[in-house]
């Protein structure tokens, strides 16, 4: 029996947040998944004409285009201040960084964790695919031991690199932050407990609330040199070791 | 105008900022502009604006791109090592033509130098001290009065033309006491809306401040109107100052505290019956180049003074080509030229 169009029911769109503008991210990864979870949430919360986001440098340099918001591109591991500057000037914007391993927690290492020490009422997405997924897959702070990476050629030795930084639990040392998490997209299950969790992330700041931080396990499928079913799987039963999810703060 | 107050060279830029409508302050602690930024820290909560003593120069100069981006007015300030750090921002801030303020309250260099009065980053100030071909508007006061004024104006020319104007100042001016008269303040309310601005898409499409372009031809096309909007300032805005000029054998090109060190050199000079001139770029980008040239074809020696190594003095070369002699008398270090060095100097060049 062949469906009458009429009588079809529309399931499933592309959130009103979002532009037409085709993602420019490699199969397989989360960051085009995540980009229509804050979409979404944007949508249901009813703030996308009231929004800035921040584009970081990174796979997602682009960010300012994949939204029907104003945003602003930044320097590599600035967008915490930025994103500072902008709610300072203009509390009445709600504010979100959207920022790699890279730019969050290396390069920005300082701006990171003053703003959240600040409270700066503001929310920040981060998101760790535990590699430099733009520059051609280098080690990440967040790259586990033994990962092979192209600067990491024979695995990460934490004798020489250290072992994989856990910035959200650092984060969460500090007395000022709202709410702090860690999610990850291989599942559904895990894909609906991130959109909550980005959804409460907003909605605290819409509260002037203060500081939130959602942390996003993601993959690369590209640099991984994985399928994306075997990416899915590897930050499943591997990645969440190093990375164990949950809230790590949550004062809201 | 306002009352008459007396103030550090510091304090006047802090309270010229403040009346100029300048809503969101972003800085980091460093010697010699400490009364800058507390001058701010006393002032800004108060009025209900923007103080944040930042983590880093490198996070206050974003912060000031954050907020210009969102349409407000917004300075920063600090002194050579931190307006180091600053370049990351300043040439994201040229790039995404943002309008804001940047003093430099320069000490001896290179490296961390010393705390003592310098002009040893002129070049940093008026080549491009970041990446990219860009330029500032560079201000260069050379007493209290004039910082307040030139910070004011600053203010106007950053948004008049969408960049960031610099405040090249030195410790000198920083610590100097004077009486000032500053206008009365502005209200930041009263300012044009900034169309551009991302004040939230409502009812209108998104507004995006960015400095990328991937596409070759894009970017040409944004360099192009870069250079264009750089023409238009040279040819609008040179400022500058002449001091008995017009019969003078020998002119003395200064800018800043050495500036106001010179007119007292010109003062003693004739005094002892030698025609010395001043000179004095007050726009140190964009430089005062036709009218150094003009001077050129009717003097013998244009004698350059700065407190530096030779900087402005490649300008002033430049400029004056070799249509007259172009000595050059410097201290480094952070040791300021006393008016009587200055003068010796100029006998040497004098017939
Ligand atoms: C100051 C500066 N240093 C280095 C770079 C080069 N660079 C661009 S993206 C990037 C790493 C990005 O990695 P990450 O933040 O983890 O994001 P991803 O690309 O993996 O999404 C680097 C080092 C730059 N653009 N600017």
């Amino acid at each position: 029996m062949s469906a009458n169009p009429k009588n079809m029911v529309k399931v499933f769109e592309r959130p009103a947040s979002l532009t037409d503008a085709k993602f420019t991210y490699c199969p397989g990864c989360h960051h085009g998944l995540l980009t229509r979870i804050i979409g979404n949430v944007l949508d249901e919360l009813d703030i996308a004409d009231r929004t800035v986001g921040i584009a970081p440098v990174g796979c997602s340099v682009f960010a300012y285009l994949w939204y029907k918001a104003d945003s602003q591109q930044v320097p590599h591991g600035r967008a915490c201040a930025v994103a500072t500057g902008i709610k300072r000037a203009r509390p009445e914007l709600i504010v979100f960084s959207y920022q790699g391993d890279g730019d969050f927690a290396s390069i920005g290492t300082a701006e990171s964790i003053h703003a959240a020490n600040r409270g700066e009422n503001i929310t920040v997405i981060f998101v760790n695919n535990q590699i430099y997924g733009m520059t051609g897959g280098e080690m990440a702070p967040t790259t586990l031991v033994d990962q092979k990476t192209t600067t990491t050629p024979l695995g990460r030795d934490p004798k020489v690199a250290g072992y994989p930084i856990r910035f959200s639990e650092m984060i969460a040392t500090l007395d000022t932050p709202i709410y702090v998490t860690r999610q990850a997209l291989f599942d559904t299950k895990h894909i609906m407990d991130t959109t909550k969790a980005i959804k409460k992330a907003f909605q605290n700041q819409v509260d002037g609330k203060g500081y939130s931080l959602v942390e996003v396990l993601s993959t690369c499928p590209t640099n991984w040199r994985m399928s994306p079913v075997q990416s899915n799987k590897h930050v499943g039963e591997t990645v969440t070791k190093v990375f164990p999810l949950g809230d790590l703060v949550d004062r809201g | 105008m306002g009352e008459r107050l007396l103030l550090r060279g510091n304090e006047v830029i802090a309270e010229a900022a403040i009346r100029a409508g300048c809503q969101c302050y972003f800085a980091y602690p460093i010697t010699p502009q400490a009364e800058l930024l507390e001058h701010m820290a006393n002032n800004m909560p108060r009025l209900g604006r923007t103080f944040i003593q930042a983590e880093s120069e490198l996070a206050a100069i974003s912060m000031v791109y954050g907020a210009a981006g969102a349409g407000v007015r917004t300075m920063t300030s600090s002194s050579s090592p931190g307006i180091s750090l600053k370049q990351e921002g300043i040439s994201y801030l040229a790039g995404a033509n943002l309008p804001c303020v940047i003093v430099n309250v320069v000490r001896g260099g290179p490296g961390l130098g010393n705390i003592a009065p310098s002009q040893c980053d002129y070049f940093q100030a008026t080549k491009g001290g970041g990446h990219g071909d860009y330029r500032l508007i560079v201000l260069g006061p050379s007493t209290v009065p004039e910082a307040g004024e030139l910070t004011m104006l600053a203010f106007e020319l950053a948004d008049q033309y969408r960049i960031p104007v610099m405040i090249l100042a030195d410790g000198l001016l920083g610590q100097m006491m004077e009486p000032v008269e500053l206008p009365d303040p502005i209200d930041p309310a009263s300012l044009p809306a900034k169309e551009w601005a991302t004040t939230g898409a409502k009812g209108r499409a998104p507004n995006i401040i960015l400095s990328f372009e991937m596409d070759p031809e894009g970017l040409k096309q944004i360099n192009d109107d870069l250079q264009a909007k750089y023409r238009t300032i040279t040819k609008n805005e040179v400022r500058y100052e002449q001091t008995d000029t017009d019969d003078a054998d020998i002119v003395i090109a200064a800018y800043g505290t050495i500036g106001r060190i010179c007119k007292s050199v010109v003062r003693m000079a004739r005094a002892e019956g030698i025609k010395v001139g001043l000179f004095r770029p007050i726009t140190l980008w964009p430089f005062p180049t036709e009218p150094l040239k003009a001077l050129s074809e009717r003097v013998d020696t244009i004698l350059s003074v700065e407190m530096s190594a030779g900087q402005m003095w490649e300008d002033v070369r430049l400029a004056v080509a070799e249509r007259a002699k172009t000595p050059f008398y410097g201290e480094t270090g952070g040791i300021v030229p006393t008016p009587r060095s200055i003068l010796n100097e100029v006998k040497k060049h004098v017939r």
